[in-house]
């Protein structure tokens, strides 16, 4: 078949996290994801607030912040927020543009049911959350 | 007569670009504060979009010529979504009387009138046949430079309320050789023929409602199942007044809607075209051989050369203007924006659910306040800031909660202000974007939203600024909408009494 030469289905072609779909999924998934800009300085999430999502960066620079602290930097091809939308709770940290950003975004509503439609990718990201429990408990031990 | 033109080409201090309802509202607005400007429109005569569109003539926007409030009153507003915004009795609800009865959606030429009738009756002058050609960039002045068929305007600030109409094709190969929706022929000419729209939102479903009497059958298709507005409360998604084509595929009536990547479109000798897709939801690859394709793919912003100026873009590849709350360009200070091209500040997003920048009753909103960023920020003109007694904020921000049409039209977006003056005590601040509220430094304050959360449940949501922090309450719901009650009199007061004090 000849891939539509679609920008955001090559973009998340190379997401670990979507690397099992076949493009007519990854075409699906794209439509489903809503695409955002936000500017130097804008924060993205916010902590405490409800109705956040879940944020695949496409272009730029994050920083993740609890009480204006920065806890870590996230780069292109990165997601943030799953811990929010996976509990349903308002986010722990504020997650602030560094530079101009553009980002993918599932809502919380969507979450659990995209989730479950795309059972490979929930695979993926349990074990992206494995490999941070592991870094944790290490830390910890 | 030429000479009785408005606005000849020169110098001031605020140029607005278009006359459909985002450029008709910011000028309305920006007179009303004593702000000098100018408005060029490259159509001759007042409407933008609605002189052309919706294609099959009707509206999915309502307004109710007979509500649970007064008429032509400020809370009417919430039940009319069509009318602008006017300050006097003789500007406002001018839709309801041009209307005939028959739908409360009014017909594309009702709204085309009752934009022309605003723009009469509330004074709104233009300067039209006068097309907008190229920007640049005075260095030396720092003026923005718009050369015009009738020749250039020079300004520091620049309002482009063009809308949001040039047809975006997505990129399946030979889509580019079918009719777009703006492009597509006369109704009749599909009679008895079989019809592939690519897309699934509410110009594929207009499309597919409008040939439902006449094609032979309705192929609707593109990768991600249809979103209904009933069932995602947005009127982002698919709106219940085209959703016959998807009742008719549900009851297997013939017409189909499928959740499928379209590959390509090829023509097939002979005439008709045949459409290679994969199915997403249901894999499978799928083959039609149909009479006619439309790509109902969407629209994107005709911005003309300014990109090239450095106004950053987003969305499929730049269909959409970046902007910050206030609606002006993040990389190129002193671009502004207005109408339904104000979708691109996309505000909280909360639950996912847009504002409503993308309609005229959202954007009348935005045009409105901007013109008061613009006065406040850009021409020291304060608006009056009425003081309020401690013992009446919490009955006055319920009231708003209840009743204010900005809260309920742009949801989670626009929010009712208070302040804490120093020395005057507790100010209205007015409607301003929550998403600037929440994120920028300021004074101790207060803002009260209406908000949908994910399961459709409408409340109020409080937003406390002290020292620095904002933090967030949410009120409960009303099975009527009624957020005046005992509790929520209760529940408020516990959230802003120690502010207040």
């Amino acid at each position: 078949m000849v891939a539509a030469p679609d920008e955001i289905v090559d973009l998340l072609a190379g997401f670990v996290l979507f690397a099992d779909l076949p493009r007519p999924q990854l075409e699906e998934v794209s439509h489903s994801l809503d695409e955002q800009w936000f500017s130097e300085g804008q924060r993205v999430l916010r902590q405490g607030f409800t109705g956040s999502g879940l944020y695949f960066i496409v272009d730029g620079e994050v920083s993740v912040e609890v009480d204006r602290t920065q806890r870590a930097r996230l780069g292109r091809g990165e997601y943030f927020g799953e811990v929010s939308v996976l509990l349903g709770e308002p986010p722990v940290a504020d997650v602030v543009a560094l530079g101009p950003l553009r980002c993918l975004v599932l809502a919380e509503p969507e979450a659990e049911g995209f989730l479950k439609a795309h059972p490979t990718v929930m695979y993926r990201m349990m074990q992206a959350q494995a490999r941070r429990l592991r870094t944790a408990n290490l830390f910890r031990g | 007569m030429a000479s009785e033109r408005p606005f000849p080409p020169g110098s001031y201090p605020v140029v607005v670009v278009g006359s459909g309802p985002g450029g008709l509202q910011v000028s309305y607005s920006l007179s009303r504060l004593g702000v000098e400007h100018a408005v060029i429109s490259s159509d001759e005569a007042p409407g933008g979009m609605f002189r052309r569109f919706p294609l099959f003539q009707r509206l999915i926007t309502w307004t109710k010529p007979y509500a649970p409030v007064e008429l032509g009153s400020r809370e009417y507003e919430r039940y009319d979504w069509n009318s602008l915004l006017g300050e006097e009795p003789s500007h406002r609800a001018v839709m309801p009387p041009l209307m005939d009865g028959t739908s409360y959606f009014p017909s594309r030429p009702e709204m085309e009138r009752g934009l022309a009738t605003f723009a009469e009756v509330g004074g709104v002058r233009v300067r039209y046949g006068c097309t907008w050609k190229r920007t640049r960039r005075d260095e030396a002045t720092g003026e923005f430079v718009l050369e015009t068929t009738d020749g250039e305007y020079r300004c520091r600030l620049a309002v482009f309320a063009v809308g949001m109409t040039e047809p975006w094709t997505a990129p399946i190969p030979g889509l580019d050789r079918v009719a777009h929706y703006v492009g597509m022929k006369a109704p009749r000419e599909y009679a008895g023929k079989r019809v592939f729209i690519v897309g699934k939102r509410n110009s594929g479903f207009e499309i597919a409602d409008g040939l439902l009497p006449l094609a032979r059958q309705v192929i609707l298709g593109s990768p991600r199942p249809a979103r209904l507005s009933v069932m995602v409360h947005s009127t982002a998604a698919a709106r219940a007044r085209y959703l016959q084509p998807y009742e008719d595929h549900v009851l297997a009536g013939g017409t189909l809607v499928l959740d499928a990547a379209i590959d390509r479109v090829e023509p097939i000798p002979g005439g008709g075209w045949r459409v290679h897709a994969a199915g997403t939801t249901r894999p499978g690859d799928l083959v039609f051989d149909v009479d006619e394709v439309i790509a109902a793919t969407g629209f994107k912003t005709p911005l003309r050369d300014l990109p090239d100026l450095g106004v950053a873009t987003f969305f499929q590849g730049g269909r959409l203007p970046a902007q910050t709350p206030y609606w002006e360009s993040p990389s190129v200070p002193g671009i502004y924006f207005a109408g339904s091209v104000t979708q691109g500040s996309i505000g909280m997003k909360k639950y996912g659910s847009p504002s409503n920048s993308a309609a005229v009753h959202g954007f009348r909103y935005n045009a409105r306040a901007l013109a008061g960023h613009l006065a406040r920020t850009r021409f020291g003109i304060q608006s009056e800031r009425p003081r309020l007694e401690p013992g009446g904020v919490v009955e006055y921000l319920l009231r708003e909660a209840t009743v204010a049409p900005e809260l309920w039209n742009q949801q989670s977006y626009l929010a009712r202000t208070i302040e804490l003056d120093p020395g005057r005590g507790i100010v209205d601040a007015g409607i301003r974007p929550l998403a600037a509220f929440v994120d920028e430094a300021g004074p101790d304050a207060v803002a009260v939203a209406v908000e949908t959360d994910g399961d459709g449940d409408i409340h109020p949501a409080v937003y406390v600024r002290w020292e620095g922090r904002v933090d967030e309450h949410l009120l409960p719901s009303d099975q009527q909408h009624d957020f005046g009650g005992a509790e929520h009199r209760a529940q408020l007061a516990a959230v802003i009494g120690d502010l207040l004090e």
